[in-house]
């Protein structure tokens, strides 16, 4: 186990930088994409894939490799630029996001992508197949883990409470569900919506071991990561509290952003401000 | 009459089997141990058995998980259930994922008879097939589901193995393997094709029987393969026989009857009678009762192909 003072935070964040100006190019360049959500994730992407999981972009397929499942598959811009970031997908297909015959599909597709588990879009499917891998685990006495990364207002979907009570009963202490919670959703606040709180209460009353944790605080993250399982014998979920839009003042905590297009102006806008706070 | 058998006595004896020889093999069910006859399975492999609890759309996401995690899960349910509850998933995680995964929908048709159209599953072979890389199968036999299930054990890919409660005869000669993709020809005929799967094949071949006796020579082929489809069979059945006459303990629209009429008007167009539940949700009745209600019987298959060969 690596130490918080062996993480590179300098290199985290200019990934993390990186991940948010490439993906709102992709997005602009597309006309379509999620950048609000891309954003809010962009942090615990970088985490996920620069210092806590097990995975290799020259064995993708090795079967003792960690799985990072994208449950919300409609922030593929910033898994994307993630998984370039982890040498996956060479950094010029990013330019070919939504193109006519580009594997980088608006939501991942797992036969076309190296590093994509699962493909998703519907919400609500990525936590039962985590749960899958990780019996899969289990079954095997392996090692590897299951990582999978929730948006909020996602876990409106029934399947996910379903699979929640699964991981419980099954003591699946090799799962970590990660919530993305900017507590918007594409219409409106989750909790204008269909309230979600008390989020982290709910998961404890599911069986699982819960943390909150600044979603933007990539030490904070980190280590959240590294010390799961939080309990022996209990499923670990990390409520990762973020902002929506996180890092560009004009985009951050507004649901208009959930799907918004950047203007040629605002893209211009939005870099300097990311590459200002990066310096 | 030979003896009648629950499939599902042969698919879960083969699972057994085959779970010994294959440690990747693991078993999902949604508190449905005894419909879905795994409780042997459930006590010689306690650690492969995975009961979700009452929660379809969970359980077949789990089952995408645990071929990603690198084994060969069998996702054992009621059909009803299984397919209704869990389409996107079984549309997103399994068909476009083309995951190594094995619906097995258990009591499928009308074979839960008297509990009503809520647990009825005469849609499935529809909406199975419309989904691209999911196998579609249906075994006639206790024979031929042993030989379906041997066979999905090396099959790559997504399927949907429809195995009904509905004790039938043996159709098949022991032994007979099961070929993807390929119709089984249990007759030769030249005047008239009845092609049918599941439960209901030995029903035509009690009609072919009969038809025989009117002097009509019937072919009978046991459609089991729904998707892939035997493509040449039934041209061949379009171009050297009469008529087709399909036969499926499901809805007409969009089961075998719709698979083989899509390649027959494209083809050679020739008469057809598409035997099924007619776009109704049926009475209240026994499955036995059911079968006879919708002239699911050797004499209502009859009774079609010389209605049909009388307009030609």
């Amino acid at each position: 186990m690596t130490s918080s003072s062996e993480i590179d935070l300098a290199r985290l964040a200019r990934q993390a930088t990186r991940t948010r100006i490439r993906s709102l190019q992709m997005v602009h360049r597309a006309k379509l994409g999620h950048p609000g959500g891309d954003f809010s994730s962009a942090d615990i992407l970088t985490a996920l894939y620069q210092a806590v999981l097990r995975v290799d972009s020259s064995n993708p397929c090795d079967p003792s490799r960690d799985r990072f499942i994208m449950s919300k598959g409609h922030c593929s811009g910033g898994l994307y630029a993630t998984l370039a970031g982890a040498g996956f997908i060479a950094d010029e297909d990013l330019d070919t996001y939504m193109a006519p015959l580009s594997k980088l599909n608006g939501h991942p597709d797992r036969n076309k992508i190296p590093g994509v588990e699962a493909n998703t879009g519907p919400l609500g499917h990525g936590l039962p197949i985590g749960v899958g891998c990780a019996l899969a685990a289990k079954i095997d006495g392996a090692s590897w883990r299951t990582f999978v990364l929730v948006g909020d207002g996602e876990l409106q979907e029934g399947s996910n409470w379903e699979a929640g009570m699964t991981a419980a009963q099954y003591k699946l202490d090799n799962l970590v569900l990660i919530i993305d919670r900017n507590r918007i959703q594409q219409g409106d606040f989750t909790e204008n919506t269909i309230r979600m709180e008390p989020m982290a209460d709910r998961w404890r009353a599911f069986g699982w071991e819960v943390r909150e944790v600044d979603g933007h605080d990539m030490t904070a993250l980190v280590e959240c990561f590294r010390s799961t399982p939080f309990v022996p014998g209990l499923p670990s979920c990390v409520v990762a509290n973020t902002i929506k839009g996180k890092g560009v003042s004009f985009m951050e905590n507004r649901p208009s952003w959930h799907h918004h297009v950047p203007t040629a102006d605002e893209l211009d806008r939005a870099i300097a401000e990311l590459q200002g706070g990066a310096c | 009459m030979s003896r009648l058998v629950d499939c599902r006595d042969a698919y879960s004896k083969s699972l057994e089997e085959m779970a010994s020889a294959d440690p990747r093999i693991v078993a999902v069910v949604n508190d449905s141990l005894s419909s879905t006859k795994l409780k042997g399975f459930a006590s010689r492999f306690p650690d492969r058995l995975i009961n979700v609890g009452i929660a379809e759309q969970n359980m077949v996401g789990v089952g995408a998980g645990l071929a990603n995690g690198g084994k060969i899960p069998y996702v054992c349910g009621a059909a009803c259930f299984l397919t209704a509850r869990a389409m996107e998933q079984v549309k997103i995680d399994l068909g476009y994922s083309n995951s190594n995964v094995r619906l097995v929908g258990i009591s499928s048709g009308m074979a839960y008879g008297e509990l009503g159209p809520t647990h009825h599953s005469i849609e499935d072979m529809g909406w199975m097939r419309i989904i691209p890389n999911i196998a579609v199968i249906v075994p006639a036999d206790a024979i031929e589901t042993e030989a379906v299930m041997q066979y999905s054990a090396r099959h790559v890919g997504p399927m949907f193995l429809r195995i009904s409660r509905i004790p039938v005869p043996d159709v098949l000669i022991p032994g007979e393997k099961f070929e993807l993709g390929k119709a089984l020809c249990l007759r030769e005929g030249t005047d008239i094709t009845l092609m049918a799967n599941g439960v209901l094949v030995c029903r035509a071949l009690q009609a072919a029987e009969e038809l025989q006796k009117d002097g009509i020579s019937a072919r009978v082929l046991n459609m089991s393969s729904i998707k892939p489809i035997d493509r040449e069979a039934i041209v061949d059945a379009a171009k050297n026989t009469g008529g087709i006459v399909t036969v499926e303990e499901h809805s007409i629209y969009g089961g075998l009857g719709g698979a083989v009429a899509e390649i027959v008007a494209q083809t050679h167009p020739v008469k057809m009678r598409i035997l099924g539940v007619p776009g109704v949700f049926a009475p209240t009745g026994s499955a036995e009762f059911l079968l006879e209600h919708f002239g699911l019987t050797s004499e209502g298959i009859r009774a079609a192909a010389l209605e049909l060969l009388k307009s030609n």
